[in-house]
């Protein structure tokens, strides 16, 4: 019997689920239709949850929020050109911090293409340099393969984001659909291949270690090597600090956690950073703003690096022993060879620094000596009246340090930031994917006055899908983090950073959705928990502190030692 | 660190777009790429770029490390001149009247092994293989009459290996197929 035929738009959603896909992130347009056209036509069979967001940004960060919390592919579809193009802060966002989204862009018929026909933009040329993997489509029959590749590549090994260019025309073909997925390309190895004698060195160094160090990323998050993370610091009692994308790997309770590294990290663990013997960094890639000054840092260390991605070893950091491969298995089987240790003074001398920075920073943001709001003790409050399932979402600038540093997470996968493009505007959309993608999670965002509005469009999604997200905006009228900078590093020449802001709360009620807000202490703690207990989605704007700062600080490119806690 | 020039190896898959993502990886670090030539390698499917550019040795191991990542490109190797044997192509047109009022021509293309393609009233065009040093020699040499136009190649080059690098590369990632195709039975 001759199989039926289906259009190329039609086998696109059929390979959707094939995959698995629940849920799609999308904005319709001429180039594209096709596609919506299919999704119209099997909207009861296949049933995917597609939410139409107000932006195609708000798209690509929604899919970034929902494949960072869930640990799935995340999907965007757009159309060409212009949307094309608004994607690609999304991608790049996702392409520096290892994001598994597939995001399809509509395309031109392959006869018009390269003659600047209407909304044609050279996806392709854009967009190869900030993804994992892209690539145009143009027969039908090729969109079963090039899909099952998408998720394959997006998915395995160091995750990150895939671009598929859809011409118009294989979105109309008629093609025969079968299905196979992705589970080899030559070309690419996922996982490098174990090796033995690397494991036994990283054993000797930890085992003759005798104040070892260790610097978690994301790396085992993406991994999901949590439970052998725990195991390996364990065994050899190996004090432990996080980048800001590997918070929540470690609850804050957990005895071996001694923070945040970087810029606006902790006290401690920079400055331990500088003393150690022997640097563990594990599924990190240190970054400028975990780093500081490269040529001081760590001098005094022999470096461990356990990575997925052989590009990151000896990159930025010189390393004695690379252990290349999946932290998933290196870690156990470097804990295998690991010697039962204890590290009991050494993981006391980091106490001088934690009381240090409790009585320079953290005391003066919880109880500030005057009477106006600070972000910090909005964040502590939102923190203390939450549990297990909370995930907080944040924007970039102040809002974004001050909630890594206050919100205690206690599960992995419960922080999202942006980190490595610092992407403001980022916040909203993603909280919108973070609650959809973990439903059994309630779904926090935490922006500034500034971030909000790069996206606020995307509060109409949540007013149409009734997605109940928290927002809070700690709203200092200032575009906080570089007024900051002007204030410390350029003669507090205030240049564009103070910013007149709509009534949010208003704008908020507009979109039908409920807000407060908040100008005196006396008023936040009720009105933290009147939002918690919310069902629906909810805007809470917190007046604070007009010129904050947040410390502790390393100035970029000053050693990490170099840490200020005050001015 | 003292600059020298690297010959960069790319084995690819033949997609679209591929130049254009190794080309990337230079530009991004300021690196200009010198020569640059793709070819068939001699594994059926499988396309070899080689690339010259001046840099130091921690740059171009990081490129070719990025390179690496690149979905669609299977092994980049980088090498300095004492590993290869390379060699680049000049086609040089003279005036075929310099050529004839004296022996000056004949004996540089005796001199430096070059041989003469096609020769009309007008012009006659002179192949050389060689070194960039001997090309920029025979240049020097043939420019003190009139060259009308020149064109060089971008360098080859060859590993001193008895076979393609990449072999063992392809070897272990067929076992990788396999193993997978096993899990899956």
């Amino acid at each position: 019997m001759e199989k039926k035929k289906i259009t190329g738009a039609e086998a696109l959603l059929f390979a959707f689920a094939e995959e698995k896909v629940d849920t799609i992130f999308g904005y319709p347009g001429g180039a594209i239709i096709p596609v919506f056209d299919a999704l119209y036509t099997h909207k009861e069979k296949l049933a995917f949850n597609h939410i139409l967001t107000r932006h195609e940004q708000g798209a690509a960060h929604a899919a970034q929020g929902y494949a960072r919390v869930s640990g799935k592919v995340g999907v965007v579809i757009v159309t060409s050109g212009p949307a094309a193009a608004n994607i690609v802060t999304g991608v790049a966002d996702a392409m520096l911090d290892s994001t598994p989204i597939v995001v399809v862009t509509g395309q031109t018929s392959v006869a018009a293409l390269g003659s600047d026909a209407f909304q044609e933009t050279d996806v392709l040329g854009i967009t190869q340099a900030v993804t994992k993997w892209s690539y145009q489509i143009r027969r039908a029959e090729d969109i079963p393969w090039a899909v099952a590749r998408a998720f394959y590549i997006a998915r395995e090994g160091r995750p990150g984001p895939v671009v598929l260019d859809l011409s118009k025309d294989a979105q109309n073909q008629l093609m025969e659909f079968s299905y196979e997925k992705c589970r080899y390309i030559r070309s690419y190895q996922p996982e490098p291949k174990l090796r033995q004698d690397k494991i036994a060195e990283a054993a000797q160094l930890i085992n003759q270690a005798r104040q070892p160090f260790a610097v978690i990323g994301q790396g085992v998050i993406l991994g999901k090597a949590e439970q052998e993370l725990f195991d390996f610091l364990n065994k050899a009692d190996i004090p432990a600090a996080s980048t800001l994308l590997g918070l929540a790997v470690m609850p804050v309770d957990y005895r071996l956690n001694m923070g945040m590294v970087g810029m606006h990290g902790n006290v401690a663990p920079n400055k331990k950073t500088n003393e150690c013997d022997v640097l563990i960094a594990i599924g990190m890639r240190f970054s400028d703003r975990v780093t500081g000054k490269l040529s001081e840092y760590a001098p005094q260390a022999k470096v461990i690096h356990f990575d997925i991605d052989p590009s990151e070893i000896n990159k930025n950091v010189k390393v004695e022993v690379g252990v290349l491969g999946n932290v998933k298995k290196t870690l156990p089987a470097v804990t295998e060879l690991l010697n039962k240790a204890e590290h009991k003074e050494w993981i006391e001398s980091f106490e001088e620094h934690k009381s240090c920075e409790d009585r320079e920073v953290v005391s003066k943001d919880l109880h500030p000596d005057n009477g106006i709001l600070t972000m910090a003790e909005v964040v502590k409050c939102l923190s203390d009246n939450t549990g297990q399932n909370t995930i907080v979402v944040t924007d970039v600038g102040q809002n974004q340090i001050t909630a890594a540093r206050y919100f205690s997470a206690f599960n992995t996968r419960k922080i999202v930031t942006s980190g490595g493009l610092g992407t403001m505007g980022f916040g909203l959309p993603a909280g919108i994917g973070a609650a959809l993608g973990s439903p059994e999670s309630k779904t926090f965002v935490v922006s500034g006055d500034g971030g909000i509005q790069m996206t606020i469009q995307e509060l109409g999604t949540i007013m149409e899908y009734k997605i109940p997200v928290k927002v809070i905006i700690l709203n200092n009228n200032y575009l906080g983090m570089v007024r900051q900078w002007q204030e410390l590093f350029y003669e507090e020449r205030y240049s564009s950073t103070s910013i007149q802001n709509p009534d949010f709360v208003a704008l908020a009620a507009a979109y039908g959705i409920k807000g407060r807000k908040v100008e005196q202490r006396q008023d936040l703690a009720e009105a933290v928990r009147e939002m918690i207990a919310s069902d629906s989605a909810y805007v809470l704007e917190v007046m604070v502190e007009k010129k904050g700062i947040v410390y502790p600080m390393v100035p970029a490119g000053k050693c990490i030692t170099e840490i200020m806690l005050k001015n | 660190m003292e600059n020298t020039l690297y010959t960069v190896t790319v084995y690819s898959e033949n997609q679209v777009g591929l130049l254009n993502q190794v080309t990337i990886v230079f530009t991004r670090r300021q690196v200009n790429i010198e020569s640059l030539t793709v070819s068939r390698s001699a594994i059926p499917g499988i396309h070899k770029f080689t690339i010259t550019a001046y840099t130091d040795k921690e740059t171009i191991r990081k490129i070719v490390l990025q390179i690496e990542k690149r979905i669609d490109v299977l092994k980049a190797y980088y090498y300095t001149d004492e590993d290869i044997i390379f060699q680049e192509i000049a086609l040089y047109k003279v005036p075929t009247d310099s050529l004839m009022s004296n022996n000056e021509t004949e004996t540089l293309v005796r001199k430096f092994n070059a041989r003469i393609l096609e020769v009309t009233k007008e012009y006659t065009v002179i192949e050389q293989a060689g070194h960039k040093a001997e090309i920029d020699a025979m240049f020097e040499a043939l420019n003190k009459n009139k060259i009308l136009q020149f064109v060089r190649s971008g360098r080859v080059a060859i590993t001193r290996s008895p076979v393609e690098r990449l072999s063992n590369f392809l070897e272990e990632m067929e076992a990788r197929r396999k193993e997978v195709v096993n899990e899956n039975n």
